[in-house]
């Protein structure tokens, strides 16, 4: 209570508001305080969950003496004879990835076109709630439908038994369509009216504007959208699992059977007892994971800089 | 709306801190339950002589084997209701796992498919527990319906698995690849069916699907041509063709009988010596009640009408 004796001098001069202004001092310092009790939350459950991931994963390499470059170069996956090469699902989650976001990024940027430009209020008000209820489905559902429809469909159409590279990009392209086709979306309607009319104004058609300054212009926000939706099929377990075939081996085709990064973890944590090599093995690909994602948000920051500009 | 907004705040405050108070509950639960537990033994240690079932008391965890749960979650139900102070709380997470938390005191059950000693790799943590063996789960090899093969022989299971034979043909079935749905290499089910069916270990060949359920193996062995895979019997059914093993029929009197040897213990593992009510609930799992009601109508194989018994060496002696 000693705060009582120290009243500010304006404080005197106003002798009819001291209530009201104790009560907003009081309010300032809940909500400083509240904000900085979650902001501290936040920041120890990150930094524990990466220093737990990074000293499983390292044990590996520190306590049972596997090799980096083995680890990292290795195409041989076999536990039981101490052979830990991890380079099948790295490639594999690469390989899926980058497919994905090959098939889904045409598809979204033309749908976010389609929304934005061509039937701005359609587009808002049906196409939009749709493609959000895409993102809301959830992945063992995806992956059920990859398995049931998908698989048998592939083994009928190509070569080899349906499971593999192939139908995991499709399941995994269609999970980040919502995502880079609602951050598209966003960064055209965000774009200057100005700049069209203008582009009109010189006697540009609908499309020469659209590929002559929207395009380009949003293009940084795009490649966010990109890169973001590349980061969800890189971490996306359950789907993907369900329909790539899960072996350990760099596949020849892309309907021949293979894995990646989240599959070999979600098919072995459970069988493996912590603390073994096997067990390590599995959180160093969780490391990996956890470090491609950083690169992932590094290259979101990089590109949204760019658009700033 | 001033009031709202405050309203909201100490609305999320108020779940910010019992979120936080949860943590503190759950710590300080855990620990009484196993408090519980211990007066609950001492309860148990000194009216043993009255030998009254419902003086026992205390918390039981179960984790680990997804195969065994349904079986120990189905006694633990039955259990409880005459032992109305003792919870039993059954979880899944794999062999793996439930050998793990029962290693370091987590659980007072650790479930698993295999012998502890087989996936620990520590001896000395591998010898405090101790087995409870309570179930046998039997498998065989299944076939697409099409491929024309009821019957393989260890040579031929070991030369398909490794990859030598790699079309149907060779084993005296129609012209038609053969495609391997396999269990991931840390697999209980696959350590078995590789040390029982195959007497090797095998490496994981290019081209072959590991999938980690027994439904999805039995609908991709039902649904690819040319598949084979392997099952725990309560899951084989007319949509996949099992096989007999060098001539024998995968039947539950086979296995008991010692004639089909493709099968391994469930191990509910425990600690050093389980107290009262964790002792109380393994002797349940293992008597008439549970072995010839819930083991038979879940699909397992009561242990106690195995003529035989092996160790974990795969030696097998007759009873």
């Amino acid at each position: 209570m000693k705060a009582n004796h120290e009243t500010p001098p304006f404080m005197k001069a106003n002798q009819e508001t001291p209530l009201l202004f104790r009560k907003h001092r009081a309010e300032e310092w809940i909500g400083r305080i509240y904000t900085t009790f979650c902001v501290a939350l936040l920041i120890v459950i990150i930094v524990s969950i990466v220093y737990f991931v990074a000293s499983k994963g390292v044990s590996t390499f520190a306590v049972n003496g596997v090799s980096l470059s083995g680890f990292l170069f290795g195409q041989n996956w076999q536990p039981d004879s101490d052979k830990f090469g991890a380079l099948p699902f790295i490639f594999g989650s690469f390989v899926t990835s980058l497919l994905a976001a090959v098939i889904a990024s045409p598809l979204s940027v033309c749908a976010a076109l389609f929304m934005t430009e061509i039937t701005p209020n359609w587009g808002k008000k049906v196409l939009q709630p749709v493609v959000e209820l895409l993102a809301g489905i959830p992945s063992v559902v995806y992956g059920f439908i990859g398995l049931s429809v998908l698989v048998p469909f592939l083994r009928s159409v190509f070569p080899g038994q349906g499971i593999g590279v192939a139908a995991g990009s499709i399941v995994l392209s269609i999970m980040i369509l919502p995502t880079i086709t609602s951050i598209a979306t966003d960064a055209l309607a965000s774009l200057p009216r100005n700049l069209k009319e203008a582009s009109y104004g010189l006697g540009a058609t609908r499309w020469q504007t659209i590929s002559g300054v929207v395009i380009p212009t949003v293009l940084p926000s795009i490649l966010t959208g990109v890169v973001l939706g590349m980061a969800r099929a890189f971490g996306e377990a359950l789907a993907v699992q369900m329909v790539i075939g899960n072996a350990p081996h760099i596949p020849s085709s892309l309907f021949e059977s293979a894995s990646t990064l989240t599959s070999v973890i979600t098919l072995n944590m459970s069988n493996t007892v912590m603390g073994s090599v096997q067990n390590n093995a599995l959180w160093s690909m969780a490391l990996i994971l956890l470090l491609m994602t950083f690169v992932f948000v590094l290259v979101v920051r990089l590109l949204e800089r760019r658009t700033k500009i | 709306m001033k009031f709202g907004k405050s309203a909201v705040l100490a609305l999320t405050l108020a779940f910010s801190v019992s979120l936080a108070a949860c943590g503190n509950n759950n710590n300080s639960s855990s620990g009484s339950s196993s408090s519980n537990n211990a007066s609950g033994s001492a309860n148990t240690a000194s009216s043993a002589p009255a030998s009254a079932e419902s003086t026992l008391s205390g918390s039981i965890i179960a984790s680990g084997s997804t195969a065994l749960q349904p079986l120990v979650d189905q006694a633990a139900k039955k259990f409880s209701e005459t032992n109305s102070d003792v919870s039993i709380q059954v979880q899944g997470g794999g062999s793996g796992t439930g050998l793990t938390q029962v290693s370091e005191g987590q659980v007072q059950i650790g479930n698993s498919d295999v012998f502890a000693e087989e996936k620990i790799d520590d001896a000395a943590k591998a010898a405090e527990l101790k087995d409870h063996q309570v179930a046998v789960v039997a498998m065989a090899a299944v076939v697409n319906k099409e491929v024309g093969v009821t019957n393989l022989t260890k040579q031929q299971l070991v030369d398909i698995f490794t990859g030598k034979v790699t079309n149907w043909k060779d084993v005296g079935g129609k012209d038609q690849g053969i495609v391997i749905i396999n269990r991931p290499s840390s697999s209980g089910t696959r350590a078995t069916f590789e040390k029982y069916a195959l007497g090797q270990k095998t490496e994981d060949l290019k081209g072959s699907i590991q999938e980690d359920s027994s439904g999805t193996v039995k609908k991709l062995v039902n649904e690819t041509p040319g598949a084979i895979g392997y099952l725990a019997f309560s899951y084989i059914d007319d949509t996949v063709q099992s096989v007999q093993y060098d001539g024998v029929d995968p039947t539950a009197d086979n296995v008991t009988s010692g004639k089909y040897p493709v099968w391994a213990y469930e191990h509910m593992y425990t600690k050093g010596d389980p107290d009262a009510a964790t002792q109380a609930f393994l002797d349940y799992m293992v008597s008439d009640e549970v072995q010839n009601g819930d083991v038979v109508e879940l699909g397992y194989i009561p242990v106690s009408k195995m003529t035989v018994t092996r160790d974990k060496d795969g030696n097998v002696t007759n009873k």
